[in-house]
């Protein structure tokens, strides 16, 4: 046993390895600014005007797809996880089976079906509809993750609120949902992180570019470029979507690695 | 994700009142009860059912029809299923696809279960390592398949003037679409680089359930560090492994984005995943029924495969 040795292995493995991982974001970073000329925004102003270039509206595409899903999966998984969690009815364990099967059937393979079936909803090429979707797909992880974080509550939280003439919502709004805050915050920043780079999703759902969201927008500069392709733009669009993630992630990381590592996979 | 176990198993039973005869106002305090979750969970039964059961049964219903995109659908089967058959591209499709699986979940369980070895322990610097590997994940797939597309360029990547530097190639060099080899070189990598911090962290999980006295048992018992890898830490992370495994082998039948995006299914095809050719049937030639067939023989292969994962796990852990 060399200790010292061992420790130096440690940092120069580590240290090496860290580079290699974070050289691509820094590149990207470096790629992003950099002109014939020095440095500069052009390729910023590139990606935002040129003809097929990412608009304004694709953003608030983006925004908006985020948004509907985030709030409908914090939503239906908070009630889902508080009724699996804390009360018996009929079906209910069938009902969550259910629930988690949505993970052993990736979306890639019924994206076909939930294409016809939009259309007949009226919500094809739409927003609504591809939020919907990506919904769906955020429930397995977001259902049981709200369910272990109310089975966490102690229950004699809950009964001293009924005690007091809460009503059921009023338990729910005040005295649950403080207490299984990290378990929102989880669920919430996933279904941010998914919703907000999707790509196979709202490439098969929407069909016309001014539904496009941006990271459709940013990779369409690529497979619609015939010959040369703007690699600086690109690069530019990659850091443009890749910042809010790394702010809301960095911002969170904590929560978000407890929460991840809390509920755990047993060893 | 579906292995991650409750903090408080069954909090529910120690709520249900011991076998005496219940009272009337008890009984329909219960019932009320009932109605309540019930009200509760009908959001997600509602998402559950008609985004995820309907869509479900409709795939299956689809692949038994000539369903163009535009106009009527009419009942033809088997066609999508023996047309399978016969399909020249979807047979390489699916030899592609299986060979990129194998060599993506072999490497990348060897590279995350290294850095999970890595930054096992609480030692200076590890949460900085352990958050630079990780750091990948925030950047979207479709956005880091982009920025590979640049990393790789020859027009502002710095990969080729950095290795012709080291002197390891020559000249210009067309990572992306040179050669079906460092096409799906080129995929590995960016894969690699995206995932590997994420498994990582799966695994760690699972080297952290490891109760410490097992370590100091097999150390007083005088094992070597190889003996003690080989010995305890590998079958201990089998329930880990597994659901690593599965996880790998399931997105990576799935591959799109990344040959989409990075090298177009090229060159000549050769990079051109199963999810690709489902696309090119739907939206290409405008023929649903058949992308339906195809989605529906890939579903039954991954849930055959899941299940037997799960099978396996369960039989070696108990």
């Amino acid at each position: 046993m060399k200790p010292r040795n061992a420790r130096w292995g440690y940092y120069v493995t580590g240290t090496a390895l860290a580079i290699l991982f974070l050289f691509p974001l820094v590149w990207a970073g470096f790629a992003s600014v950099r002109t014939d000329t020095g440095f500069g925004l052009e390729n910023y102003d590139r990606l935002f005007t040129s003809a097929n270039g990412v608009q304004f509206r694709h953003v608030l595409n983006s925004v908006v797809v985020s948004a509907l899903t985030v709030g409908g999966t914090l939503f239906t998984a908070t009630l889902g996880g508080y009724a699996f969690g804390r009360f018996r009815f009929p079906g209910r364990d069938v009902l969550f089976l259910l629930t988690l099967a949505i993970l052993m059937v990736p979306y890639a393979t019924i994206l076909i079906a939930l294409y016809v079936l939009l259309g007949w909803l009226g919500l094809e090429d739409s927003l609504i509809g591809l939020s919907l979707v990506l919904i769906t797909f955020q429930l397995p992880f977001s259902v049981f993750m709200m369910r272990n974080s109310f089975e966490a509550v102690p229950v004699e939280l809950e009964e001293s609120a009924r005690v007091d003439g809460c009503t059921s919502v009023g338990t729910l709004l005040r005295i649950m949902l403080p207490a299984v805050r990290p378990g929102l915050v989880t669920v919430g920043l996933f279904a941010f992180l998914t919703s907000w780079s999707e790509f196979f999703a709202p490439l098969i759902l929407l069909n016309s570019t001014d539904k496009f969201t941006t990271t459709l927008a940013v990779v369409n500069l690529r497979t619609a470029s015939h010959g040369s392709i703007d690699y600086a733009a690109l690069e530019a669009g990659v850091v443009f979507m890749a910042v809010p993630c790394l702010v809301l992630f960095a911002a969170m990381q904590r929560s978000y690695v407890r929460g991840f590592t809390s509920g755990a996979v047993k060893g | 994700m579906s292995t991650m176990t409750t903090s408080t198993p069954g909090t529910p039973s120690t709520r249900t009142p011991p076998a005496r005869p219940e009272s009337r106002p008890a009984r329909r305090g219960r019932r009320l009860r009932a109605l309540v979750g019930a009200a509760y969970a009908a959001p997600t039964a509602v998402m559950v059912c008609l985004f995820f059961l309907v869509p479900l049964a409709l795939v299956a219903w689809m692949s038994l029809h000539r369903w163009p995109l535009l106009g009527k659908a009419k009942f033809n089967a088997p066609a999508n299923y023996s047309g399978i058959a016969e399909d020249e591209l979807l047979r390489s499709a699916a030899w592609f696809t299986v060979e990129y699986t194998v060599v993506v979940t072999v490497l990348l369980f060897v590279v995350a279960f290294g850095l999970a070895l890595l930054v096992q322990h609480r030692r200076p610097g590890v949460g900085f390592f352990r958050t630079a590997f990780f750091l990948p994940m925030a950047v979207g797939f479709a956005s880091a398949s982009l920025l590979f597309l640049g990393l790789l360029s020859d027009e502002i990547g710095p990969v080729t003037d950095l290795l012709s530097w080291l002197g390891l190639v020559d000249g210009y060099v067309s990572w992306t679409s040179g050669s079906p080899d460092s096409a799906l070189a080129s995929a590995v990598v960016l894969v690699l680089w995206r995932f590997a911090g994420f498994t990582m962290l799966i695994l760690l999980t699972g080297l952290h359930a490891i109760p410490p006295d097992v370590y100091e048992a097999a150390r007083v018992d005088g094992a070597n560090r190889w003996q003690t890898f080989r010995r305890i830490t590998l079958p201990l992370m089998r329930p880990t492994i597994a659901l690593v495994l599965t996880l790998m082998t399931t997105g990576s039948l799935l591959a799109f984005d990344q040959f989409w995006i990075l090298t177009r299914g090229g060159p000549d095809n050769s990079t051109t995943s199963l999810v690709m050719v489902i696309y090119r049937e739907a939206f290409i030639r405008l023929d649903l029924g058949s992308a339906a067939g195809i989605s529906v023989v890939l579903l039954a292969v991954l849930v055959v495969f899941t299940v037997l994962q799960f099978r396996v796990l369960r039989r070696r852990s108990s």
